[in-house]
């Protein structure tokens, strides 16, 4: 059996797309591009909050106003795109926020004072967070049908808690959190909170096998179990880390606003999901960007503030929001085509 | 007799895909009333030809006439309105809707342009039904609760639904038991009685001296045998045409002594029910062990099946002796089992990740502390089994889809080698690996096993497992029908015995 056989054209492979991006896009990497056009937006944004309102908005105090916001939906949005990275979805977090939240406020918890409250949000995050997991991993359901039942439920629940009251808190250190004598160098101890969950998330994305884990289970989940990673134990603890970055956003939460709420993270799904997305994660899974998550939410949180500021109702907010959404994601495939 | 046009003629038919020439100039002529059959391997171009036949492919060049007239077949909607019909190997019905939802899928009898007869559709269906011989099927009934046999028949009620002249088989006996068959049989004579075409792919030649009148053997992409009369074509004939080819590839020296040592990977009485039949083999470190058998002879399952990606429902796995706890990957994995499953992209790869990252992903605890991967050692250990395997282009940093299927592959061999497997399942290796990367490929298998590891190997192409495997058990249908030395085989042999069954003395 030695007959002629064609040169190996294996050999010269095909490593470098011919008509591929100009080259400053590939010193700077995808990656990069993304960060600095999101940045070049929130520059933008800037620029016009300024220009519309230049006593108002480039105001100190208005500029930490706007941080501590982009907080407690940020905490949320790093925990969520995990979640998507991996492929699913969590339609429940601003249901488990506002659980945790009024139950962590409850006369009864607030007896226990700062440690009580924040031991039983996390917990109580956690725990939705677990019963989604073990419904995904284990009773083969689908994320959006499971998350979806956990948010009808978490928020039924907490309006039982309350029966529609607000809960003011009464725990002075935990109030103080938010007050400005607690700042640290000028930033808000909420803020600084959020920078650690965006490290964090960061380096366990990037830099753990259990990012790894998350990237390929998101990428080829049929590919992840046939290399010996066990998908359904990985999916088990996104949910419980998406459930406990809900528990730190509801804290956050109490500290902002001084009270709990069974209305409170209302529709921070979409929030969330939208700001995950225009961050450049994909929504079917395999690639994800803390940094650019967390610059879409400043983004989002940004334009709430100069539309309030100049007077604009919300329904012009949602407008702008849907329009930047479509306009992130329509100039994503242009990118992701030239490559 | 005035010389009438055949009902069907195609001529010079050509199809490329990316990489791949799989129509290559093929001619087929079908008369009205006749059945015709077409053979030939895995990959010969069946498939495609009969798709370009049904409208769903468009021919890069090349006439089809029908009737004597030249004719565009641009959809599988202009297919149809020309009455030709083809039931695909696998069923494309709905599970969810009725038998008569089925059959008249697309062509619903309608009231006022839209309102649904189902009334009409019923009724339409049963003396559809009853044509077949099968009045027995209630058109009400959900398709999803058929057998399989019962499926096919309501696949052609909907072929005979529309006014058909010329129905196309794709391997309609494989999922049928002998009784089944011969029904089958009878409605393919009652149709042809009636003057309608059949065309009939098969891969058992048993079948096809039944029921055929003529045949045309297919092979990379042509037709070497056009109109050969059915019946009285030797055997040996046919094998010849299908097996002739114009490309052999090199394979590497075999080691001269059999290995010596205790099997690493023994397998007893394995069986998944449906699928194959209990099975037993051993093998050796540096030894290739190699499956043949057609599509459906279950080679994948049982790779899957060892690995733990299906559950047996009986026997058991294994390693060194000691048993696997079954339906577990992480199991096998962690016993030094490794998968390069047929299908790379779905199974196999991270697609959007790098070389690096797909290489890494099973062995990641290796250089990881804590769930901290060192970033540096990653991409060394990368580098060192990416080069091992002369993987290109030399950096394993590069996207892992921008690589060549041989290089895929290789991506993946690497992973297991990282990894320190011990037992490789290879499934189709050279699946969409161009013919120069193959010899390539082949002589790294060999290398990893003189290097110690046992290969079990599965292959449709069966030069390849008779180049490359040192013993060859051959499949038929979930059954090894006969096991040797491969250098005692050849590939007549080995083909008469996936298509026949018993050894061709």
């Amino acid at each position: 059996m030695t007959q002629h056989v064609s040169p190996p054209r294996d050999g010269t492979g095909k490593a470098a797309p011919l008509d591929g991006p100009p080259a400053w896009r590939v010193r700077l990497g995808r990656a990069d591009v993304r960060t600095l056009t999101l940045l070049g937006v929130l520059a933008v944004l800037v620029l016009i909050g300024g220009i519309t309102q230049p006593d108002s908005f480039l105001d100190t105090h208005n500029l930490q106003l706007v941080l501590t916001q982009a907080s407690v939906i940020g905490v949320v949005t790093v925990g969520m795109t995990f979640v998507i990275v991996s492929g699913g979805i969590d339609l429940s977090v601003g249901a488990i926020v506002a659980l945790s939240s009024v139950w962590a406020t409850t006369v009864a918890t607030q007896e226990y004072g700062f440690a009580g409250i924040l031991f039983t949000a996390i917990v109580v995050g956690v725990g939705c967070g677990l019963v989604n997991g073990l419904l995904i991993s284990f009773g083969g359901m689908v994320p959006f049908i499971a998350t979806l039942a956990m948010l009808a439920s978490a928020r039924g629940l907490a309006l039982q808690i309350t029966d529609g009251r607000t809960q003011v808190v009464t725990v002075p250190s935990v109030l103080d959190l938010a007050e400005r004598d607690s700042y640290v160098l000028g930033i808000p101890p909420l803020v600084l909170v959020f920078a650690a969950v965006t490290v964090v998330g960061w380096l366990v994305l990037n830099r753990t096998t259990f990012g790894r884990r998350t990237v390929a289970v998101g990428g080829n989940a049929e590919a992840a179990r046939l290399a010996g990673i066990d998908v359904r134990r990985q999916r088990l603890y996104l949910y419980l880390l998406s459930g406990l970055c809900c528990g730190i956003a509801a804290f956050l939460l109490i500290a902002l606003a001084g009270s709990g709420q069974n209305t409170n993270g209302n529709l921070y799904e979409l929030d969330a999901i939208a700001a995950a997305i225009i961050g450049g994660t994909l929504l079917t899974g395999g690639r994800g960007h803390i940094i650019g998550s967390v610059l879409g939410v400043l983004i989002f949180t940004t334009i709430t503030n100069i539309f309030a500021l100049n007077n604009l109702q919300t329904d012009v907010q949602q407008i702008a929001k849907g329009a930047i959404i479509v306009a992130a994601v329509l100039v994503q495939r242009r990118t992701a085509s030239t490559h | 007799m005035a010389p009438e046009p055949p009902l069907l003629s195609m001529s010079g038919i050509t199809k490329s895909f990316p990489g791949v020439r799989a129509l290559d100039g093929v001619d087929l002529d079908v008369q009205a009333g006749e059945v015709h059959c077409l053979l030939g391997q895995n990959g010969a171009g069946k498939s495609t030809l009969i798709k370009v036949l049904a409208g769903a492919h468009q021919p890069d060049t090349g006439t089809i006439r029908w009737r004597g007239e030249e004719v565009t077949l641009r959809s599988p909607i202009a297919a149809m309105r020309l009455g030709i019909a083809t039931i695909y190997q696998e069923l494309d019905l709905v599970e969810h809707l009725s038998v008569a939802e089925n059959v008249h899928l697309g062509h619903e009898p309608t009231a006022a342009g839209f309102v649904v007869r189902g009334k009409a559709a019923k009724a339409s269906t049963a003396a559809l039904l009853k044509r077949l011989g099968h009045p027995e099927v209630d058109p009400g009934r959900l398709v999803g609760d058929l057998s399989a046999a019962q499926q096919q028949i309501v696949s052609m009620a909907r072929a005979l639904s529309h006014d058909v002249r010329l129905i196309v088989m794709d391997e309609p006996s494989a999922a049928l038991d002998p009784d089944e068959v011969d029904h089958l049989f009878r409605i393919v004579a009652d149709l042809t009685a009636d003057g309608v075409a059949v065309v009939y792919i098969s891969h058992r030649l048993e079948e096809i001296r039944r029921i055929g009148d003529r045949v045309t053997v297919l092979k990379d992409g042509r037709a070497v045998a056009r109109g050969l009369p059915a019946e009285s074509t030797p055997t040996r004939d046919v094998v010849a045409l299908m097996t002739g080819r114009n490309v052999e590839y090199v394979f590497p020296e075999r080691p001269t002594a059999p290995p010596a040592a205790e099997p690493v990977l023994s397998v007893r009485g394995l069986a998944r029910h449906g699928e194959f039949a209990p099975l037993d083999l051993e093998v050796r470190p540096g030894e290739i062990v190699g499956l043949a058998g057609l599509v459906g002879s279950g080679r994948s399952e049982i790779l899957e099946t060892v690995y733990g990606a299906r559950k047996a429902s009986a026997g058991q796995v294994l390693v060194d002796g000691r048993p696997l706890r079954p339906g577990s990957v992480r199991a096998a994995v962690r016993a030094g089992l490794g998968l390069a499953p047929e299908e790379r992209k779905a199974q196999a790869l991270l697609m959007l990740e790098s070389v690096t990252r797909n290489v890494s992903v099973s062995a990641m605890s290796r250089f990881s502390r804590g769930g901290w991967i060192d970033r540096g050692a990653e991409l060394g250990a990368a580098r060192k089994a990416t080069r091992e395997l002369s993987l290109r282009p030399d950096n394993p940093s590069v996207p892992v889809r921008t690589l060549s299927g041989g290089n895929q592959q290789k991506a993946v061999l690497a992973r297991w080698l990282l990894r320190g497997c011990r037992v490789l399942l290879l499934d189709e290796p050279t699946r969409g690996v161009d013919v120069g990367a193959r010899a390539e490929l082949y002589a790294v298998i060999r290398r990893l096993a003189d290097e110690g590891l046992a290969v079990l190997l599965v292959s449709s192409e069966v030069p390849e497992v008779l180049g490359l495997a040192d013993r060859v058990l051959v499949l038929r249908e979930g059954r090894v029908v006969h096991e040797a030395p491969a250098r005692e085989l050849d590939e007549p042999r080995v083909l008469d015995l996936v298509m026949e069954g018993s050894p061709a003395s």
